[in-house]
């Protein structure tokens, strides 16, 4: 007689914790065909209040930490996800229903995705900084800073190589994150979450809620401690995205729209090479005036 | 002691040719609005100085149009050198008349020709010349690949740097290959209209630069039009965030520099006169009239009475009066509905309980002016640390340690600018680090220059203007997921 498996529960991944939604709701996940996988939790509005709270607790730490340190834990990431890729090229054939090899081609993608902006975390400082010639006896430089805590809707599509290319750069210059998985396909992400608790994330650094965007966004879009929102995740929803960015206008948060392809929002190709464009979005530049003088 | 007064020593205002009455300038040609014209008057004597058009939504159309028409036919087909000929043109053109330039500032805005003649028309002919050397090189400036202009950018710009706010917006635009549609702000129309005929001097192709006077009306008109790309805007928070609402879920995109409410923070160790300095500059250059003016002065407690006395002696040598003259140091408040909002605010921080002191100096019978004010007393909760007063009042708190000075510095909505005095470099990099402001000035402040990035933090708005950074917001480029 065959063993009788061990099935886990699938919880939200907050503060670096594993918590229940406190709505006490969960929901029926099913695989690309349908049938039953799991009952992940159904995060609630105070879900994604307390994650903000937790993103919010974490920033100035893991901003605080050096970007030596910051690579290091990013790279820690995709090793960790390297010895779990069994479960993670399963999770996203079946949420996704790709064949075996495609599968494990974006489970490859995605730690390679981790390895590409772990390098970036002691980069984009050069990179995009520098300093100013202004005409006078002063020393100017210009630097980018985090710009605190973002909220990112997750691609819906894309179980985990489109979550991954949406969080790593978010995360990377020091900004924390709140994140809403994919509605129907969050098995990946709660994985992930478990890689993550277990390379040295600090807790709080990314905080990862399953559960229905249309239900969560409009509460984050408009809450207050937020500096940030990726819209990404509205593709492929009935979302309506323009009253996102409206009640993102509130405290004028930092919009990175959805990609439009001919008046729709699409998802975009995670297989292309990323580029800087995203962590820059998440992003301040600070400029610091000194005199100079004998 | 016998006390030296200064003879006036008043700039010709022969310099300037005002004409009774200014047009729209659409196309490169000047031409009459739809709208109902306005007066645009001196602040300084409430003279009438002309008679401006108003710009309708089918005036702002015919702009958008011709802006539009430019970009197609002329504008993007230039290569990068030619379009930087242009802007080196009109940077040589701008040195040229600045004095021109100069009285037509201090005329209708009403600031100290010392200021308009030193900083806003020096800076903003820097600003063309140095956007000029860009635009040829665009491809060097890690923008990301294949940097392309939007199209047709709206700008709106505020009234207390005219001419200078009007650089910082069209020498990037112009530059990255965008053509424009500029809104000045309504009580100070004057340098933007005389820019015009700079255009024209130029040869600027028309359609390039146009320019339409009005008030939020019209701004409104260009921030709602379809055929706009992108909108700039310098102003206040509450403008910021109807604008951001009106292009939410379009394919605008947008740069927003905002209010301020910055804090000055000065250290024991501060060298205590250049200090004193930093703080007037900080809070009564241009009248306060800056947004990232250091409003909310924040001084170590074991150094507050003296800093105090300091700078409340040095305050009474400052003049305050005709604009023209070039040993004011204070002009005119900008307009009545200005000094009204200063009255108002001032007001409150004494209902509130805040000391007010000011230097009860003697001011002109007409135009509308204030007298540089000090409030001690200020705690984080009034109203005058937390909103932004725009005007010469300075709110002053006090604190013990670095980490308090950084907990107060940073509790505003806003994080636009943040001063620092101290001689201890280690403590400066550190308070540096921890402010959420978008420029730092240490042991120096209120500082601009055509290569340094400006912009905020948080909601004071977001993009950057200047430097390379500035170029960013006037391109797409072609990077993918």
């Amino acid at each position: 007689m065959s063993r009788v498996e061990v099935k886990k529960t699938y919880k939200l991944y907050v503060g670096g914790a594993f918590p229940r939604s406190e709505s006490g709701r969960s929901y029926e996940v099913t695989d690309s065909k349908g049938r039953f996988l799991a009952n992940a939790a159904l995060g609630s509005r105070k879900d994604a209040r307390d994650a903000v709270v937790a993103a919010r607790k974490a920033q100035a730490g893991w901003a605080g930490a050096t970007a030596y340190n910051r690579g290091q834990v990013l790279y820690r990431v995709a090793e960790v996800m390297e010895s779990r890729k069994a479960q993670f090229v399963e999770e996203v054939r079946a949420a996704e229903g790709l064949n075996p090899t495609r599968a494990a081609a974006a489970v490859d993608a995605a730690i390679d995705r981790w390895v590409w902006y772990a390098g970036w975390s002691d980069k984009f400082t050069q990179v995009l900084g520098g300093l100013n010639p202004v005409a006078g006896p002063y020393f100017n430089i210009s630097a980018p800073e985090p710009t605190g805590v973002v909220a990112v809707l997750a691609p819906q599509s894309s179980s985990l190589l489109g979550l991954v290319s949406v969080v790593a750069p978010v995360i990377v210059s020091g900004n924390t994150a709140v994140v809403v998985t994919s509605f129907n396909r969050p098995i990946p992400a709660i994985t992930l979450a478990e890689a993550l608790a277990t390379s040295d994330v600090p807790g709080g650094v990314v905080n990862l809620v399953t559960g229905n965007p249309a239900e969560m966004a409009p509460w984050l879009a408009s809450h207050r401690d937020v500096n940030a929102i990726d819209l990404t995740g509205v593709a492929d929803t009935d979302i309506a995205w323009a009253e996102l960015e409206r009640a993102a206008a509130n405290n004028l948060k930092r919009v990175r729209r959805p990609l439009i392809v001919d008046g729709s929002a699409v998802e975009p190709d995670w297989t292309l090479s990323p580029g800087l464009n995203r962590i820059e979005s998440y992003l301040e530049t600070k400029t610091v005036w000194h005199p100079k003088g004998k | 002691m016998t006390k030296f007064e200064y003879a006036p020593a008043p700039e010709s205002g022969a310099v300037v040719d005002l004409k009774p009455s200014y047009g729209l300038f659409i196309n490169g040609q000047f031409v009459d609005g739809t709208g109902t014209s306005f007066k645009t008057i001196s602040p300084a004597t409430e003279e009438v100085l002309a008679e401006v058009a108003e710009a309708s939504a089918a005036d702002v159309d015919a702009a958008v149009k011709a802006a539009r028409a430019a970009y197609t036919r002329v504008w993007s087909k230039l290569s990068g050198a030619d379009r930087g000929k242009y802007l080196f043109r009109i940077a040589r053109i701008l040195q040229e008349r600045a004095r021109e330039f100069a009285v037509l500032e201090t005329l209708d805005n009403g600031k100290p020709i010392k200021e308009s003649r030193d900083v806003d028309v020096p800076i903003a002919a820097a600003h063309f010349f140095y956007h000029a050397g860009w635009a040829d090189k665009l491809d060097y400036a890690s923008l990301g690949p294949n940097p392309r202009p939007h199209g047709v950018v709206g700008q709106i710009i505020p009234w207390n740097f005219p001419m200078l706010m009007l650089a910082w917006k069209i020498a990037p635009a112009l530059a990255t290959g965008n053509t424009v549609v500029l809104k000045p702000a309504e009580t100070t129309p004057l340098t933007a209209l005389l820019f015009a005929e700079v255009c024209q001097q130029a040869d600027l192709p028309p359609g390039v630069v146009n320019i339409v006077t009005g008030a939020g009306v019209t701004g409104q008109a260009i921030v709602d039009h379809h055929s706009i790309d992108k909108i700039a805007f310098t102003g206040s928070t509450g403008v910021g965030k109807a604008i951001a609402r009106a292009i939410a879920g379009t394919p605008k995109k947008a740069t927003l520099e905002l209010g301020g409410k910055a804090a000055n923070i000065i250290f024991d160790d501060a060298p205590i006169d250049q200090a004193v300095e930093g703080i007037i500059n900080g809070i009564f250059f241009n009248q306060g009239h800056v947004c990232c003016a250091g409003s909310r002065l924040l001084v170590q407690e074991s150094i507050a009475d003296e800093v105090d006395r300091r700078l409340k002696r040095r305050l009474q040598t400052l003049r305050v009066g005709d604009p023209l003259d070039k040993n004011t140091d204070v002009g005119a408040i900008n307009s009545r509905a200005q000094l009204d909002r200063i009255t108002s605010l001032v007001a409150a921080g004494e209902a509130e309980g805040a000391e007010r002191w000011d230097t009860g100096c003697p001011l002109p019978e007409k135009g509308f002016w204030f007298r540089p004010t000090v409030f001690t007393g200020v705690s984080q909760t009034h109203r005058i640390a937390q909103e932004e007063i725009f005007g010469p009042v300075v709110s002053v708190l006090t604190f013990r340690t670095p980490s308090e000075a950084v907990a107060k510095a940073n509790n505003t909505p806003y994080g636009l600018s943040a001063g620092i005095w101290t001689e201890k470099g280690s403590r400066i990099l550190w308070m540096a680090d921890q402010m959420r402001a978008g420029v730092v000035w240490a042991n120096t402040f209120n500082k601009f220059d055509p290569t340094s990035p400006f912009g905020g933090y948080k909601e004071s708005g977001y993009g950057r203007e200047g430097g390379r950074h500035g170029l960013a917001a006037y391109v797409t480029t072609g990077e993918g997921a």
